[in-house]
């Protein structure tokens, strides 16, 4: 049989596709209407999201930083947040909605998750404490790092230079080192070894 | 230690003199006395071993326990949402065993059976469609072998030398035998728009999701929804009963428990495309959509976890190199730091996208030595330092690091983990 003639499967249900089909385009293609504000949505916070990501979105212990971080992508040690770095905020809409909280992902209405992506973006300083989101304004909210990414440029930017042969003898002067391991594993006794 | 040089100016330290020192051990000398585990008659030469319906399907022997998966705890906020890291410095050929081939979730390894398991493709098709597992089995199948290697492999090794052993720094891989359905046969099934600007978004069925987007070139080319592994179903840990299997692209897109294809007419521009798995360079824009896996090698014995147990003398270097853009053509190992390269053996070649295994053997002085492999893949591009891809990245790139990793091998043959010059 040639490919697209097996007949195997069966024709999905409408009802299947809109239980499954939930991911949002930057377009805001995918968006269900509904709408949400940021004191409702600090107060929905409060309660499902701050004990991993903290009352102001700040992070607690290693659980992700979601606000702040501006201007420190150059920097030694950037601070990549939904302020700092994403997009677009239809990727922080879907992911709420399809992946958090973690543990109870999937829980979140269709309000509810305006409501709290009204609060990730009040706690970026992205829009005032009166602000209500909803699928009508969704595509007006500026991201700050939008024109951030490009794309994977290495055909230009590296492959060119080092598809080349490679020296084989007297590549350079010398070989020194220079930095050791920071964190040292034991060599494995016979038998198994403790790790980190 | 001084460093090492060049041999126009420290000749004597490498070269004929070094082979010769070795060579001088000569014939084999006999033991003081006589062995006795050859003249004593022992016990499983006596007594019977256990039988055949003692174990249906075995583990390996306690004395091998030391090859298993490990986690680094620090690394991650949760056990839940991390990653675990392959023993390659104790395995050997290229297939990884998948009782410890590393693991890397973000919501969980979850438990799905073939009875519940469901597979949806929608969007720009004529006929959106579900299958069920048994629908699957009945497609034509294919086999191949291709590695899977985490994006963030290496990762940890930007801003330096930071863990010390080949698991921790390049065991985010995993090398296996897939048979599943060719991704385009699913497309045409369901009468899919595959003009070159229409794009695949494929998810899982955990609760992460780990949506991803795929362009159409790629996923008619070799993408294969897979539902064996290395002769077996897929194990629990690595998306049982289908997962996706996209040769050469980063682990990432090799989405476990596959549940949904869309057909779109654009990227959906996921967590997993825009927060994670984009590449910031110097100046803080990121490079986004970097999906294949450049040329890469490692040494895996001697590495920190390898130490070289018998003294000076016959020494084999065995490692593992691989491409995302195809075969591994050679492989080159320095025993100075990069100043001289002579080429490896190839222990089996490869198949394309999948791991190669080379050798070199040496009769080693006991000098010490600073270890580097240099993989070249059948596109001529030839393995970078770390300097030269820090020269193009800086170092907050987080994913596809690449670079030559460095061991220095000391006196006592004890390997760590270092930077060079």
């Amino acid at each position: 049989l040639p490919d697209g003639a097996f007949g195997l499967g069966r024709e999905a249900h409408p009802e299947e596709i809109a239980a499954w089909d939930v991911d949002v385009l930057p377009d805001g293609r995918g968006l269900p209407p509904g709408a949400g504000d940021v004191e409702t949505g600090e107060e929905l916070f409060a309660e499902s999201c701050a004990s991993c990501h903290g009352d102001f979105a700040e992070g607690v212990g290693n659980w992700p930083v979601l606000a702040g971080g501006f201007d420190t992508l150059d920097r030694e040690d950037p601070v990549k947040t939904v302020g700092s770095y994403w997009p677009y905020l239809s990727t922080a809409w879907d992911y709420i909605h399809r992946s958090m909280p973690f543990g109870e992902a999937g829980t979140l209405s269709a309000d509810d998750t305006y409501a709290i992506v009204a609060y990730i973006l009040y706690s970026n300083d992205l829009v005032d404490d009166d602000f209500e989101l909803s699928d009508a304004n969704f595509a007006q909210v500026e991201m700050h790092n939008s024109d951030g990414f490009i794309v994977d440029d290495r055909p230009e930017t590296e492959y060119p230079a080092w598809r080349a042969e490679p020296c084989m003898q007297e590549c350079k002067d010398e070989a020194r080192i220079t930095m050791r391991s920071v964190f040292l594993v034991g060599t494995p006794p016979e038998g198994g070894s403790e790790s980190i | 230690m001084d460093g090492f040089f060049k041999p126009s100016r420290r000749a004597f330290l490498r070269g004929g003199a070094a082979m010769a020192a070795g060579g001088a051990a000569g014939a084999v000398a006999a033991e003081s006395a006589p062995d006795p585990l050859i003249t004593e008659l022992q016990d499983w030469a006596s007594y019977t071993g256990v039988g055949v319906d003692e174990v249906p399907y075995g583990m390996p022997i306690e004395f091998e326990s030391h090859v298993v998966r490990r986690n680094v705890e620090w690394l991650t906020a949760s056990p839940i949402s991390s990653i675990n890291f392959t023993p390659i410095h104790a395995l050997e050929g290229t297939i990884t065993p998948q009782g410890c081939a590393f693991e890397r979730h973000h919501s969980g390894a979850i438990s799905l059976r073939k009875e519940d398991y469901r597979l949806m493709i929608n969007g720009l098709v004529e006929r959106p469609l579900v299958f069920s597992y048994a629908d699957l089995e009945r497609f034509p199948r294919e086999t191949h072998v291709y590695f899977c290697e985490c994006a963030a492999n290496t990762g940890m090794e930007w801003a330096g030398a930071q863990l010390n052993g080949a698991q921790f720094t390049h065991g985010m891989i995993h090398n296996m035998e897939y048979t599943g359905i060719p991704l385009r046969a699913l497309l045409r099934e369901a009468g899919a728009d595959m003009s070159s600007d229409k794009w695949v978004y494929v998810e899982g069925a955990d609760a992460s999701s780990n949506g991803r987007s795929i362009p159409m070139e790629k996923a008619l080319d070799d993408v294969l929804v897979a539902f064996k592994a290395n002769g077996e179903a897929l194990r629990l840990e690595h998306g049982y009963p289908v997962r996706l299997v996209v040769p050469g692209w980063e682990g990432n897109m090799w989405v476990k428990w596959l549940r949904r294809i869309e057909v779109l007419d654009r990227a959906v521009e996921s967590r997993e495309e825009t927060s994670k798995y984009t590449d910031v360079l110097e100046d803080g824009t990121a490079r986004k959509w970097t999906w294949v896996m450049d040329a890469k090698s490692v040494i895996t014995s001697p590495s920190p976890q390898m130490p070289i147990p018998h003294g000076p003398g016959p020494l084999v270097i065995s490692g593992l190199a691989w491409s995302g853009h195809g075969r591994i053509a050679r492989v080159d190992v320095s025993r100075d730091g990069g100043i001289t390269w002579e080429a490896a053996r190839l222990g089996r070649q490869g198949d394309s996208k999948a791991l190669t295994r080379f050798y070199l053997d040496i009769d080693w002085d006991g000098a010490p030595m600073l270890l580097q492999a240099r993989a070249m893949d059948e596109t001529g591009y030839v393995q970078p330092t770390k300097e030269q891809l820090r020269e193009v990245r800086g170092e907050n790139s987080v994913y596809h690091n690449n670079c030559i990793q460095t061991w220095y091998v000391n006196a006592e043959g004890i390997a760590e983990n270092v930077e060079t010059s």
